[in-house]
C-alpha cells in the first residue's frame, strides 16, 4: 500500500463522512428551533461540520509531503526488489 | 453625499489596478519569476467560483429561504475531498495531452471527436451566457443603487434604457478589453495566463474583505452580535421559519440535489476548469488548495444569514430587494465609505467571473467550434496558409467580444425577470451535463463516443425543456399555458413536473431528470457500442494516465511525416520562433538529430500533434496532422490488439505470476527457517543438557560420598566450575544473538587498534588452544591504521572465529594463522586453519543462523550454530564484509574486511 493510496482512501472517507453528515436523515436531527447562546443549532451544526471537514482534509493533504514526489509511481504498488 | 464622479473614479481606479496587476503578473511570468506559483494564489484563483451571485445573491436567497443558500458552497467542500482523485487526474491528463478547455477534454477522451467538441462548446456557451448576464446585471443594478446615495431606490427595468446610456454596456466593453488584453496576449501551447490569474486572485481577496466588512458592520455595528440579531429575528414570526430548513416534502431531496449540482459545477464550470486545471502551475499546489478553497467559501458565508435577517428587519415594509442588502444596509446607515467598498466588492466578484469565463469560452469557441469548420472548408485553403497564429488570436478576441455582447443582450431583454440565484442554478444544471462524460471518461475505459454524444444530447434536451423553455414562457416568448397545462395540453409533459413528478423545486426537478437521461444513455449506449481504434487508444491513455508514465513513448499512432511539412505546419500555428524552439527542444531531449533524416518518426509526429492541440484543440490538431501524415502499415486490428484490454490482462497476469513466485520463494525460506529453528532447539537443549548432566552427576557423587579425598574433591569441583562456565557461555551467546537480531544492541564506537584486538582475542582463547594443543601464530603488517568500531564486539568476532577454527582442528596437529593487512580503504583480517575445510555449497550458508556443518565422521556438531552468524551481524554493523575461502581437505580461511572509517548509517 503506497502512501498515495492511503491518502486517497482517507479523502474518500472524508467525502463519505460529509455526505452522511450533510444529508437527510442526520441533517433533520438538527433542523429544529433550538438555540445555543442565541444561535440556531442548525446554523452551528452546518458550519461546525463544514469546519471539521476542512480540518480533516487539511490534515490528510498536509501530512507526508514526501509522498507527493513519487511522480510516475502513482497508483502502482511497489514490487519488492529484495533478493 | 456620494458624487457620481467619485463612484466612477473609484471604479475606474479599481479596474486600473486590475490591469496593473495583470500586467505585472505577465511581466514576471515572461521573466521566468512567476508570482502565481504557490498554493495560496492557486486557491484564491479557484475562488472565482464566488461571483456576484455569492456576493449579492446569497443574501437574497437567505432572506427568502434561510439556510437554503448553503448547498452551493457545501458541494464544493465535498468535491474538494474527492478533488484529489478527480481533479488531480484531470490536471495530469490535461498536462500530458495539452488540453486547454473542457470541450477539448471531452473531445480528446472520446477519440478527438470534432462533433463532441462542438457540442460541449455549444452547451457551455448557452449555459454560461445567462450567467455572464447575471454578473452584468449585478454591476448595473448596484451602480444605479449607489448612485442614489443616500436615497434607496430600486432600479427600474433596464429594457427601458437606451443601450448607450446603460452602465452595464460600458462595463461589458471594459471587461472585454481586459479579457482580450490578458487572455489572448499571445498564442501559447499551454494556454496559461499568469497576469490574469494574479488579477483574479486579487479580486478574490477584495470581495472577501468587502463582504466581511459589511457582515461585521451589520452584526456588530447595527446589532449587538450574532445572538442579539438572531434573537430579534426569531421573535418575528415572519423570520422564524428562516432558521430551519422547514422540513416540508422534498426539502431534503432538493437540498441533496443542490449539493450534488454544485459539486459538479465546481469541477466542470469552464471558468473553474480554466483556473484549476489549465492555469495550474504545479500539481502539488492542489494539496493546500483542497482545504484553502473550502475555507474561503466558509469564510465568505459566515455573515450571509446575519446580513439577510438584518436587512429584512430594517427594511420591513419597504420595497428593497433582498439581493441588494449588502449594498443598501451600509447606505441606510449612512456609511458612505463602507457602501463604496461593498460596491467595489460586488464589482470584483462580478468582473472576476466574467473575465475568466469569457476567456475560457472564447478558447472553446475558437478551438472546438470555429477552427474545425474553417479547416474543413476547402475553399479557404487554410491548411496551406503560411501563418495562422494571427488568425487564431483574432478568432479568440472576436469570441470574447461575442460572448460578452451575448451576455449583455440576454441581460437587456430577459435577465431582468430573474433573481441572481435562479439564473446561476440554471447555468449550473447546464454544465452538470458534462459530468457523466468526464467522470466516466477518466475512470471507465468502456465509456464510448456514441454514449457520450447521446448522453449529452439527452441531458441538454431535458435542461432546455425543463428550465429554458419555461423561462421563455415567463417573458412571453411562449404561451404561458405551456407551463401550467403542458404542451398541447399534455399534463404529463408539464415542464416543472415531468411525468407527474411532484415535490421537488424547479432546479431539483431538472437536475434529476436531466442527469437520469444523460447518465443512463451514456452508460447504456457505451455498454452496447463498439468503439473505434482511436477511441480505444484515448480511453486507455486517459483512464491509465498514472499507470503509464511513459505514455509519450508508447506511441499508439504509428504515423510518420516528412520533417519539412511538419515544421512548416507548426510554424503556421505557433509562429516561427515558438515552433523552432519546440522542435529543437524535442531534438535535445531525445538525442535525435532529425534535421538529417527526411522523415519524422511517430514520436515526433505525436509531439507535434500535442503542441498543436495546445493551440487549436485536439480535434483540429488531429485533422491537421492527418493531412500530412503517412500512416505506417498498421492495420486497425493490430491497433486493437495493442490497445485492447487483453494487453492489460496480460500485464496483470505477469505481475501475478511474479508475485506468486515471490510468495513461493518466501514460503520455502520460511519452511527452511522453521526446520533450522527446530534443529537449533534440539542442539541447544542437547548442549545445555550435557553440562547440566555432568554437573548433576558430579554433585550427586559429592553429596553421596562425603568421605571423598581432597584431591578428588578438587578435581570434581573444577569440573563443575568448567561445565557451568560452558553453560554460561552458551546462554550468553543465545541472548547476544537475540539482542542483535532485535536491534537492541548498544554499540560503543571508538578508535580501535586491530593488533590489540587480536592479542586480546588470542588471550581469551588461550585455554581452549592449550586444551587441544593447537599452534597459533599471528602476523600483522606494519603501519596498520586504526579503525572506527566497537572494540569489544570486534574482539568477540575474533574469539568466535578462533574458537570455530579450534573446533575443526585435529588435536595436537592443529595450526591456526591470523593475518591482518591494509586493503582498500580498510583492514582485512584472515583466520586460517588446517581443518577438514568446507564444501563449496556451504560457503555462503555457513553464516546463516542455526546453520551447522554436519559431517559424516564428526556426527553431531558442537556449539549453537550462532557464533558465525553473530560475527556477520557485527561486521555488517561496521559496514564491512565477512566471507570464507576454502578447499575441502586443505583447511578454511575466514576473512573479514572493515573500513577504517565507518560510513554513517543510513
Amino acid at each position: 500500500m503506497t502512501s498515495l493510496a492511503v491518502k486517497a482512501r482517507r479523502l474518500i472517507g472524508i467525502f463519505l463522512l460529509g455526505v452522511v453528515l450533510f444529508n437527510y436523515p442526520v441533517l433533520s436531527l438538527f433542523d429544529r428551533e433550538i438555540f445555543l447562546s442565541g444561535i440556531p443549532i442548525l446554523y452551528l451544526y452546518l458550519f461546525g461540520v463544514w469546519a471539521l471537514l476542512i480540518l480533516l482534509t487539511a490534515m490528510v493533504t498536509g501530512s507526508r509531503r514526501s509522498g507527493l514526489r513519487e511522480q510516475g509511481m502513482d497508483e502502482r504498488s511497489e514490487t519488492s526488489t529484495k533478493d | 453625499m456620494l458624487e457620481t464622479g467619485t463612484i466612477l473614479f473609484v471604479s475606474f481606479l479599481y479596474m486600473g489596478l486590475l490591469f496593473a496587476i495583470a500586467y505585472y503578473g505577465d511581466r514576471r511570468a515572461d521573466a521566468g519569476r512567476s508570482i502565481i506559483s504557490n498554493p495560496y494564489i492557486y486557491a484564491l484563483s479557484m475562488a472565482v467560483y464566488c461571483t456576484a451571485w455569492t456576493f449579492y445573491g446569497s443574501v437574497g436567497r437567505a432572506a427568502d429561504a434561510g439556510l437554503g443558500f448553503l448547498p452551493v458552497y457545501i458541494g464544493p467542500t465535498l468535491a474538494a475531498a474527492l478533488g484529489w482523485l478527480v481533479l488531480r487526474k484531470i490536471i495530469r491528463i490535461s498536462k500530458v495531452h495539452r488540453i486547454t478547455s473542457i470541450a477539448d477534454f471531452v473531445a480528446s477522451r472520446y477519440g478527438k471527436s470534432t462533433t463532441l467538441a462542438a457540442m460541449v462548446t455549444v452547451i457551455a456557451a448557452l449555459g454560461i451566457v445567462p450567467y455572464i448576464a447575471l454578473q452584468l446585471k449585478a454591476i448595473s443594478t448596484s451602480y444605479q443603487i449607489i448612485r442614489g446615495y443616500p436615497d434607496i431606490n430600486m432600479p427600474g427595468v433596464s429594457t427601458s434604457f437606451p443601450v448607450f446610456s446603460d452602465t452595464a454596456f460600458y462595463v461589458a466593453l471594459i471587461l472585454a478589453l481586459f479579457a482580450v488584453l490578458f487572455g489572448t496576449r499571445h498564442l501559447d501551447a499551454t494556454e496559461r495566463h499568469e497576469g490574469l490569474v494574479a488579477a483574479i486572485a486579487f479580486e478574490s481577496v477584495v470581495k472577501l474583505a468587502a463582504f466581511f466588512a459589511v457582515g461585521i458592520f451589520v452584526t456588530y455595528g447595527i446589532y449587538d452580535g450574532f445572538g442579539d440579531l438572531i434573537g430579534r429575528a426569531a421573535s418575528m414570526p415572519a423570520l422564524n421559519s428562516r432558521l430551519t430548513l422547514g422540513g416540508g416534502e422534498g426539502t431534503y431531496v432538493n437540498w441533496t440535489l443542490a449539493v450534488f449540482l454544485s459539486m459538479m459545477a465546481v469541477l466542470f464550470l469552464p471558468r473553474q476548469f480554466q483556473v484549476a486545471v489549465v492555469e495550474n502551475v504545479n500539481e502539488d499546489h492542489l494539496n493546500r488548495a483542497l482545504w484553502l478553497f473550502p475555507l474561503y467559501l466558509l469564510a465568505i458565508n459566515i455573515f450571509v444569514i446575519p446580513v439577510a435577517l438584518g436587512g429584512v428587519m430594517i427594511f420591513a415594509g419597504q420595497t428593497v430587494y433582498a439581493d441588494t442588502f449588502v449594498l443598501t444596509l451600509p447606505m441606510v446607515q449612512h456609511h458612505q465609505m463602507l457602501a463604496l467598498f461593498a460596491f467595489i466588492g460586488g464589482m470584483s466578484a462580478a468582473t472576476g467571473m466574467v473575465i475568466v469565463e469569457t476567456v475560457a469560452l472564447s478558447t472553446m469557441i475558437c478551438n472546438d467550434l470555429v477552427m474545425p469548420i474553417l479547416l474543413r472548408l476547402p475553399m479557404l485553403r487554410l491548411t496551406q496558409q503560411s501563418d495562422l497564429s494571427a488568425l487564431l488570436l483574432t478568432i479568440r478576441r472576436a469570441g470574447i467580444i461575442l460572448v460578452l455582447l451575448l451576455g449583455y443582450t440576454y441581460f437587456h431583454f430577459i435577465g431582468e425577470h430573474y433573481t441572481l440565484v435562479s439564473i446561476g442554478l440554471v447555468s449550473f444544471t447546464a454544465v452538470a451535463q458534462f459530468a457523466p462524460a468526464i467522470l466516466g471518461g477518466i475512470f471507465w475505459r468502456a465509456g464510448s463516443r456514441s454514449g457520450a454524444i447521446a448522453g449529452l444530447l439527452a441531458g441538454f434536451g431535458v435542461w432546455l425543456y425543463t428550465l429554458v423553455l419555461p423561462s421563455l414562457a415567463d417573458v412571453g416568448f411562449l404561451p404561458a399555458d405551456f407551463v401550467t397545462e403542458g404542451p398541447f395540453g399534455f399534463a404529463m409533459l408539464k415542464p416543472f413536473s415531468l411525468f407527474g413528478l411532484q415535490g421537488l423545486d424547479r432546479i431539483g426537478h431538472a437536475v434529476f431528470w436531466s442527469m437520469l437521461a444523460n447518465a443512463g444513455l451514456y452508460i447504456g449506449i457505451s455498454m452496447f457500442s463498439r468503439p473505434s481504434a482511436i477511441e480505444h487508444a484515448q480511453a486507455a491513455l486517459f483512464v491509465d494516465v498514472f499507470r503509464k508514465a511513459e505514455s509519450e513513448r508508447s506511441t499508439v499512432w504509428r504515423g510518420t511525416a516528412p520533417v519539412p511539412d511538419l515544421r512548416s505546419m507548426l510554424r503556421r500555428f505557433l509562429g516561427r520562433s515558438q515552433a523552432d524552439r519546440a522542435l529543437v527542444q524535442y531534438g535535445v531531449e531525445h538525442g535525435i538529430d532529425w534535421e538529417k533524416s527526411p522523415t519524422a518518426d511517430s514520436g515526433l509526429v505525436n509531439y507535434a500533434e500535442k503542441l498543436l492541440a495546445g493551440a487549436i484543440g485536439s480535434a483540429s490538431a488531429r485533422v491537421m496532422v492527418g493531412s500530412i501524415e503517412k500512416e505506417a502499415p498498421l492495420s486497425i486490428a493490430e491497433v486493437m490488439d495493442i490497445l485492447d484490454e487483453t494487453r492489460q490482462a496480460i500485464a496483470y497476469s505477469r505481475e501475478l505470476e511474479k508475485a506468486t513466485a515471490e510468495l513461493q520463494a518466501a514460503n520455502e525460506r520460511l519452511k527452511e527457517l522453521d526446520r533450522l529453528k527446530d534443529e537449533f532447539l534440539s542442539t541447544v537443549t542437547h548442549e545445555l543438557r550435557t553440562p547440566l548432566t555432568s554437573i548433576r552427576s558430579i554433585a550427586e557423587i559429592l553429596h553421596e560420598s562425603p568421605d571423598i579425598g581432597p584431591d578428588r574433591h578438587q578435581e570434581f569441583t573444577q569440573i563443575i566450575v568448567r561445565e557451568s562456565q560452558r553453560l554460561t557461555r552458551l546462554i550468553t551467546q543465545v541472548l547476544e544473538f537475540q539482542r542483535i537480531e532485535s536491534g537492541r544492541m548498544d554499540w560503543h564506537l571508538s578508535r580501535v587498534d586491530i593488533g590489540e584486538v587480536i592479542s586480546e582475542a588470542v588471550g581469551a582463547t588461550r585455554q581452549l588452544l592449550e586444551e587441544k594443543q593447537i599452534f597459533l601464530s599471528s602476523g600483522l603488517a606494519d603501519g596498520l591504521p586504526e579503525i572506527e568500531g566497537d572494540r569489544d564486539r570486534l574482539v568477540q568476532v575474533l574469539v568466535n572465529l578462533i574458537s570455530n577454527a579450534v573446533k575443526f582442528c585435529e588435536p595436537e596437529q592443529g595450526r591456526i594463522d591470523i593475518h591482518a593487512r591494509k586493503e582498500g580503504g580498510g583492514l582485512r583480517v584472515d583466520v586460517a586453519d588446517n581443518g577438514p575445510g568446507i564444501l563449496p555449497e556451504d560457503l555462503e550458508s555457513i553464516f546463516e543462523e542455526f546453520r551447522q556443518i554436519r559431517s559424516e565422521t564428526r556426527g553431531r556438531p558442537q556449539g549453537t550454530g550462532l557464533g558465525l552468524s553473530i560475527c556477520r551481524r557485527i561486521i555488517d554493523f561496521h559496514k564491512g564484509r565477512i566471507w570464507v575461502e576454502s578447499t575441502p581437505g586443505q583447511g578454511a580461511t575466514f576473512c573479514f574486511w572493515v573500513p577504517t572509517k565507518r560510513p554513517s548509517a543510513g
